[in-house]
């Protein structure tokens, strides 16, 4: 090729991948920013007038924020559990999706603190959640793993960033990157650990609201069934979230990324887990209605509000849980590509549907007999600081694909 | 004497606790309105969006739904239930969420208290309650023009981002145990500590103190027959009791909001 048609910044670029022009970049890059600046503003309002710029109230401390938090925190599951399936388990193929894995696990927990840091009414106490720490709280161990395991994260992402083509030929980068993958297995396993507790709190934090019915769950020890669910279902998710955004990232670039029996090991892992998920979570219904109504709550009670009727819960174990299942244990399903998207698409709404109920509708649900349900629409100021983390991440995304060498066989999935 | 806690030592403890004769209750709001003076609570001009108002004390109005002559009403007047926990590894329902220790079960007191410059908002304890009466400092406080001289010195103005509830007046607490310390007293009489909504009911229907103590009120109120709690069911253990002579009303004080049906209907 000419060099003079090369794009300005290809020094910088991966050995042997082919980026589009500087300026067509730059032009992505600010239209990002358009929604992003937008969300920013949502966010600033937030901060300078008080949080009664949102539609949150008394009725609901907790809304499209907490949902949305938990959502990604799940979704970006698939980082510790690519790395525990690559590192620990040695699943060697997914060494070729893993760094990409990293890399929206990092976006990912980003936004989970992002999205927190508007939601507390005073951000600048946020700390006080380490200082004053109360250790029999969920929301604590959530905390303390969340920041800990960014921590991981940004560490298992650092050797990405010094294995840029220019920075790797300085001799100590070059070293320090060899030197962090040869500690990625420990590394990884240190993620798993804080992983698997902090998903596991975040089931806790509805699990063990024992004023709340419909929340409330028994379990094992001081973890309520919630904490072990909710692990479950981000492993179940998490894989398929990498796949989507693989995905998504190959139709934005035009190329082939990731090769597909890559995703289809995920896929089948992903369904499996699913469906364990599945039973699971079909013998805690049951006794949750048990329970429930020994607490004085008759399961109809809890879907006599509209819009949270019967068909939430239809929606979201059958048609986002029973069918992405299915699709994804079917080996003929699973390699049907548009099937596998679908069945992504659905695994991870499903996630984030899961979430919303154990947040947002158990405040729905009115505890007193004398209680008055009150509908909650979030605005647009949660919707657009919660999505100006969405667009955050695909800069991050952006710029990662750009200069680092995320995808190993995008060389060989491409020839120039 | 209830066992001690948390390195109080051989300490007396209370239970201090309400017992509230809805018979009585006329549904006025004085209670409302007192505690609003007392606490420094903030208004807004229009303070009707009962969802986003700061009230530690609130009054509900329940009917049994039926047609004349057969209706009935009654109001239930509803401050902090100030929870002690029972089946659940004796936690108050709030208490044990908050992730930065900002609110507390005093053993000495049974007191839920909440340390306004600790609370980050983060509004856990809120969806911990089922009684709703913790509430959000949606906005800045502001007053009136001259009214911030009108403000109660013993306390604290609470700032935006930070939840706030009933405390039981604590601060007269202090007041009177400094009263009696000053005059070589370790004991409290009873009408010594009382807290606002008591004081300004009309009717005399709220009643306060030691629910332990057998020279108490309230400790006679809330062995009557037809005294009952808010959720009993839930393990929540409240410490303030209702006393209804209507069936009706027992059943909806002490039941999910479920188990009624059409029976009664919020007012």
């Amino acid at each position: 090729m000419d060099s003079a048609s090369l794009p300005f910044d290809q020094a910088l670029f991966p050995e042997g991948t082919k980026r589009c022009k500087l300026k067509w970049f730059l032009l992505w890059i600010a239209a990002l920013h358009g929604p992003l600046t937008v969300g920013a503003i949502a966010a600033v309002l937030c901060w300078g007038l008080a949080l009664n710029v949102t539609n949150l109230n008394n009725n609901y401390p907790f809304g499209l924020w907490i949902a949305a938090d938990l959502g990604v925190i799940a979704l970006g599951a698939g980082a510790f559990f690519t790395g525990f399936l690559r590192y620990i388990v040695k699943i060697d193929e997914l060494k070729n999706i893993v760094n990409f894995a990293v890399v929206i696990g990092v976006v990912c927990y980003a936004a989970a603190q992002g999205i927190l840091g508007v939601d507390i009414g005073q951000p600048l106490r946020g700390w006080f959640i380490f200082w004053h720490a109360n250790v029999h709280s969920m929301l604590t161990e959530v905390a303390f793993c969340i920041t800990a395991y960014f921590m991981v994260l940004l560490i298992e992402y650092l050797p990405l960033v010094l294995e840029n083509r220019q920075i790797n030929k300085l001799g100590f980068f070059h070293g320090m990157a060899h030197h962090l993958h040869e500690a990625m297995p420990a590394i990884a396993a240190i993620g798993v650990f804080l992983s698997f507790f902090h998903q596991g709190s975040l089931g806790g934090v509805p699990g063990v609201l024992y004023g709340r019915p419909f929340a409330f769950r028994e379990g094992f020890l001081v973890w309520p069934w919630t904490f072990f669910l909710f692990i479950l279902s981000a492993i179940a998710c998490g894989p398929c979230f990498t796949i989507l955004i693989t995905w998504i990232t190959e139709k934005c670039t035009g190329k082939k990324l990731v090769k597909r029996n890559v995703f289809d090991i995920l896929a089948r892992i992903s369904g499996r887990l699913l469906a364990v998920y599945l039973v699971l979570k079909t013998i805690d219904t049951i006794y949750w209605i048990a329970l429930a109504d020994k607490a004085g709550a008759p399961f109809s009670s809890f879907y006599a509000n509209q819009p949270y009727g019967y068909w939430v819960l239809v929606l979201e174990l059958g048609a986002l849980g029973v069918i992405p299942m299915l699709i994804l244990l079917g080996e003929k399903t699973r390699k049907n590509e548009n099937l596998l998207i679908l069945a992504c698409v659905l695994n991870c709404s499903g996630i984030f549907m899961n979430r919303w109920i154990m947040t947002v509708q158990a405040l729905a649900v009115p505890v007193m007999s004398f209680d008055k349900f009150v509908p909650y629409i979030p605005n647009w100021v949660e919707f657009a600081s919660t999505l100006l983390f969405v667009w955050a991440g695909a800069i991050v995304i952006s710029i990662s694909y750009r200069y680092l060498p995320i995808f190993p066989q995008e060389k060989e999935l491409n020839p120039q | 004497m209830k066992e001690a806690h948390h390195g109080e030592g051989d300490k007396k403890t209370y239970r201090y606790g309400m017992v509230v004769d809805l018979d009585k209750c006329t549904g006025c709001g004085a209670c409302m309105v007192g505690c609003m003076a007392e606490n420094n609570l903030p208004f807004r001009k229009d303070n009707s969006d009962r969802t986003r108002s700061m009230l530690w004390m609130r009054v509900y109005k329940i009917s049994n739904g039926r047609t004349f002559p057969n209706s009935d009403i009654s109001y239930i007047p509803r401050p902090c239930q100030h929870c002690e926990g029972k089946d659940h590894h004796h936690a108050t329902p709030c208490v044990s969420v908050c992730p930065a220790t900002v609110t507390d079960y005093s053993h000495e007191t049974g007191i839920v208290s909440q340390i306004y410059t600790r609370c980050f908002g983060c509004r856990y304890c809120m969806a911990a309650c089922p009684y709703h009466v913790r509430v959000f400092n949606w906005w800045d406080p502001t007053w009136p023009k001259g009214m911030k001289k009108y403000l109660n010195p013993d306390v604290s103005v609470r700032m935006r981002g930070v939840v706030e509830k009933c405390s039981f007046c604590y601060h007269r607490l202090q007041r009177a145990r400094d009263k009696a310390y000053a005059e070589g007293r370790a004991e409290l009489h009873e009408n010594e500590y009382q807290t606002a909504c008591t004081q300004a009911c009309p009717a005399g229907a709220i009643n306060f103190g030691d629910l332990n103590d057998p020279h108490h009120k309230v400790y006679k109120l809330k062995k009557d027959p037809n005294a009952f709690r808010l959720l009993e069911k839930l393990g929540t253990n409240t410490k303030v009791y209702y006393v209804s002579s209507k069936a009706w009303v027992r059943k909806a004080g002490n039941a999910y909001t479920g188990m009624q049906g059409d029976v009664v209907i919020p007012g």
